[in-house]
């Protein structure tokens, strides 16, 4: 295949895996930015997401665009159920401790993904895309599904953001996370946030898993790369950054697929980790996170 | 932050707590997996230890292969069982894990102390157990179809007598691909032993027909999403070849599909990419016209033989593959035999040696390197095959087969003369 076309397939590729990394990260950092927690089981959530995807479209049964529309309605809310359970629970028990809180994460990785194998199995099972149909270019066809969850995570990023900035509930959120004791002592009940958060953290992992199962099948083990590229993200971006977290996921959603067209997909996770290290290096905080309080 | 944590006591253990755990122990002891070891037997029945990939990416095969060994079991145990003993085969998972496939095998030499160890699959697990296994002086009879036995780089506790080795399968085929598809071939090809070996031995086998690879494709065992690998392939690619396993092999075919459409080059697939996949799930219909080997027909075909029939009835098959309780739980019909004929060689070499306990171990396996051949029948329902007693690894027919109305028709039948090659080596000029 000539350069041309296949620099074009290459940052396609990549643009649907920086759109999906982007909804997925942005749930972590929240969640940090907002909890101070870092949450281990953010990729279990994703998984969680894809599980319940499918069970939904299964059920449902009828126009796979129904079933998938279903998905992304119900997949989100039980996987959000699930988070404030969990946040309520274990979470704050621990008084929201950021050691304790990522031993207890791990453990939460670990009965969720069992649970998934127990109930689900460990087959890796297919959910019909919504709508199938092939854009036809010169050189190569592609999925035109994917052109429209590019089109989709952008859609919900942007919702992310009105309301973190335009609503009272986002306003809310970044009182606590400015400075949680005042927040408090301005009648925001900062316990409700953080059981929101938490939850709204994990439906965006869902969100994102809902929209890239059609295009990779649901799997019990296949919360473990999310987990990693969203970490890579968050801390290449800074921690609790929102603005650098979309930024770091792009960069990296896209040298991740341009790089794994042209050499291997194995450079590319080595490269990452290699940014990952340089930017702990020279910049602890990340590009654009605020120095430690 | 950190001194807001632990509030004082929250984790002391009070006498509720440690009546709870005391509970707990106790009904862990009392759960049927941990009864096997905590009382030991006395040697009456023989006792065979199986590790199947119950979880982790072999997961379909796994569910597959312990079906055909309870029904395997069964009927041995009905016909009187191995030299008057009855069999008891236990079952330990191994998350198609190279370390806990090796852990596996230690606890069926220490803990549960069995005869002999069989049925490994996935080649990278099985390459990571055989030195563990040799160094127990266990047994190891593996249904892999990797070259890693017939390779002799293992040891002479291993064996493969079950199931064909990769080398001796792409051998047989590759003059078949040459003359019906063509002689230019890009191979696809998972990024790890299994997939080493059908690089290595097709490569040759195409290069010796007068073929030519043009282009070699690893695709790491992780991978989800394959568009990212289609631009090497070379335009001028007549016969793409693709073995895939793991979850991803459904978004494999689609993601094909979406790339080159009805100008693709003819494919040759390994039924391994499509093994546990129901033929008519949605995209598959690309695969329509293609070839793919098997190593049993997993369709009944017209000419079935009455010792198919009965495999079928046994494991619970129907004539689609699938299982008759459920049509959408496709089979991996292509390799599961492999569980079956094995555990009847054991039984005949078994037998052959009179053994009765442990301390006929050598003399068993030594009767298994002087068996020869095994005529196709009940115990052996897949067809005829040769074993080599120096190499341990058998030999037999396999199946091209092509995709016609969603249902896989065999084409061509290659003689068992087709597969083999002389050997690398003689496992019996070893030590036990």
């Amino acid at each position: 295949m000539d350069f041309g076309p296949y620099l074009l397939l290459a940052t396609m590729e990549g643009a649907v895996g920086a759109a999906v990394l982007a909804l997925t990260a942005l749930g972590l950092s929240l969640v940090f930015g907002v909890m101070r927690v870092v949450n281990v089981a953010h990729g279990e959530f994703f998984m969680l997401g894809a599980v319940i995807a499918w069970w939904v479209a299964h059920l449902v049964g009828a126009h796979p665009a129904l079933g998938f529309l279903a998905a992304l309605v119900v997949a989100p809310i039980m996987v959000g159920l699930v988070a404030a359970v969990a946040e309520r629970l274990v979470l704050r028990r621990l008084g929201y401790d950021p050691e304790a809180t990522i031993v207890a994460t791990i453990g939460l990785l670990y009965v969720i993904q069992q649970a998934a194998l127990s109930t689900f199995g460990p087959d890796a099972r297919p959910v019909e895309p919504p709508v199938d149909f092939r854009i036809l270019l010169p050189w190569f066809g592609y999925s035109g599904y994917k052109l429209l969850v590019i089109a989709a995570a952008a859609a919900l990023m942007l919702c992310v953001w009105w309301v973190l900035a335009r609503t009272r509930v986002g306003l809310m959120m970044r009182a606590t996370r400015f400075d949680r004791e005042t927040a408090r002592a301005f009648a925001i009940p900062v316990d409700r946030v953080y059981g929101g958060v938490f939850a709204l953290g994990a439906m965006l992992a869902a969100v994102g898993a809902v929209l890239i199962v059609p295009i990779q099948q649901a799997h019990y083990l296949m919360g473990h790369d999310p987990l990693l590229l969203s970490f890579i993200v968050v801390i290449i971006g800074g921690l609790g950054s929102l603005r650098g977290t979309v930024l770091a996921a792009l960069v990296i959603g896209m040298s991740d697929g341009v790089i794994s067209v042209f050499f291997s997909p194995t450079l590319a996770k080595i490269l990452a980790t290699l940014l990952v290290a340089i930017v702990l290096v020279i910049r602890p905080t990340g590009l654009f996170g605020a120095r430690a309080a | 932050m950190t001194t807001k944590a632990a509030k004082p006591g929250s984790f002391r253990v009070n006498r509720r707590t440690a009546l709870q755990g005391m509970a707990g122990a106790a009904g862990l002891m009392a759960a049927p997996g941990f009864v096997r070891y905590a009382q030991a037997h006395s040697g009456a029945p023989i006792k065979l230890g199986v590790p199947i990939h119950r979880t982790g990416i072999g997961a379909s095969y796994g569910r597959w292969y312990e079906r055909v060994l309870t029904a395997a079991v069964k009927l041995v145990n009905e016909g009187g069982g191995i030299a008057g003993h009855r069999v008891e085969a236990i079952v330990e998972d191994d998350g198609t894990d190279p370390r806990r496939g090796t852990e596996v095998i230690e606890k069926f030499a220490t803990q549960h102390k069995v005869d002999a160890v069989f049925g490994h699959l996935f080649s990278h697990v099985v390459n990571a157990a055989a030195p563990r296994a040799g160094e127990l002086k266990m047994p190891y009879i593996v249904c892999s179809e990797g070259h890693h036995v017939a390779s002799v780089k293992l040891n002479r506790y291993c064996f493969q007598p079950g199931i064909t080795d990769v080398k001796s399968q792409v051998q047989s085929m590759a003059p078949w691909v040459m003359a019906n598809l063509g002689k230019k071939v890009t191979m696809i090809f998972p990024d790890y032993a299994f997939g080493h070996d059908h690089r290595d031995y097709f490569s040759a086998a195409v290069k010796a027909k007068g073929g030519e690879v043009v282009a070699l494709i690893p695709i790491p065992p992780t991978e989800t999403s394959f568009t990212r690998h289609f631009p090497k392939i070379p335009a001028s690619t007549e016969v793409l070849y693709h073995v895939m396993v793991g979850p991803g092999v459904l978004t494999f075919v689609k993601e094909l599909g979406q790339h080159f459409g009805s100008k693709r080059p003819q494919l040759f697939g390994f039924v391994d990419s499509i093994e546990a996949v129901d033929l008519a799930s949605p995209a598959l219909e690309y695969l329509e016209g293609t070839h793919f080997w098997e190593g049993n027909p997993r369709y009944a075909q017209a000419n079935q033989s009455a010792h198919d029939k009965f495999f079928r009835e046994r494991v619970g098959v129907d004539a689609n593959g699938a299982s008759k309780s459920d049509p959408k739980d496709v089979s991996t019909y292509a390799h599961m035999f492999s569980v079956w004929e094995t555990l009847f060689i054991i039984k005949q070499a078994m037998e052959k040696a009179d053994y009765h306990g442990p301390e006929k171990k050598v003399a068993f396996m030594e009767a298994l390197e002087s068996l020869k051949e095994f005529p196709e029948s009940r115990q052996h329902p897949q067809g005829r095959k040769i074993f080599n007693g120096k190499t341990h690894q058998v030999f037999g027919h396999q199946f091209i087969s092509k995709v016609e109305n969603k249902k896989l028709k065999v084409v061509h039948k290659t003689s068992i003369e087709d597969g083999m090659y002389p050997d690398e080596g003689d496992y019996t000029k070893m030590s036990f």
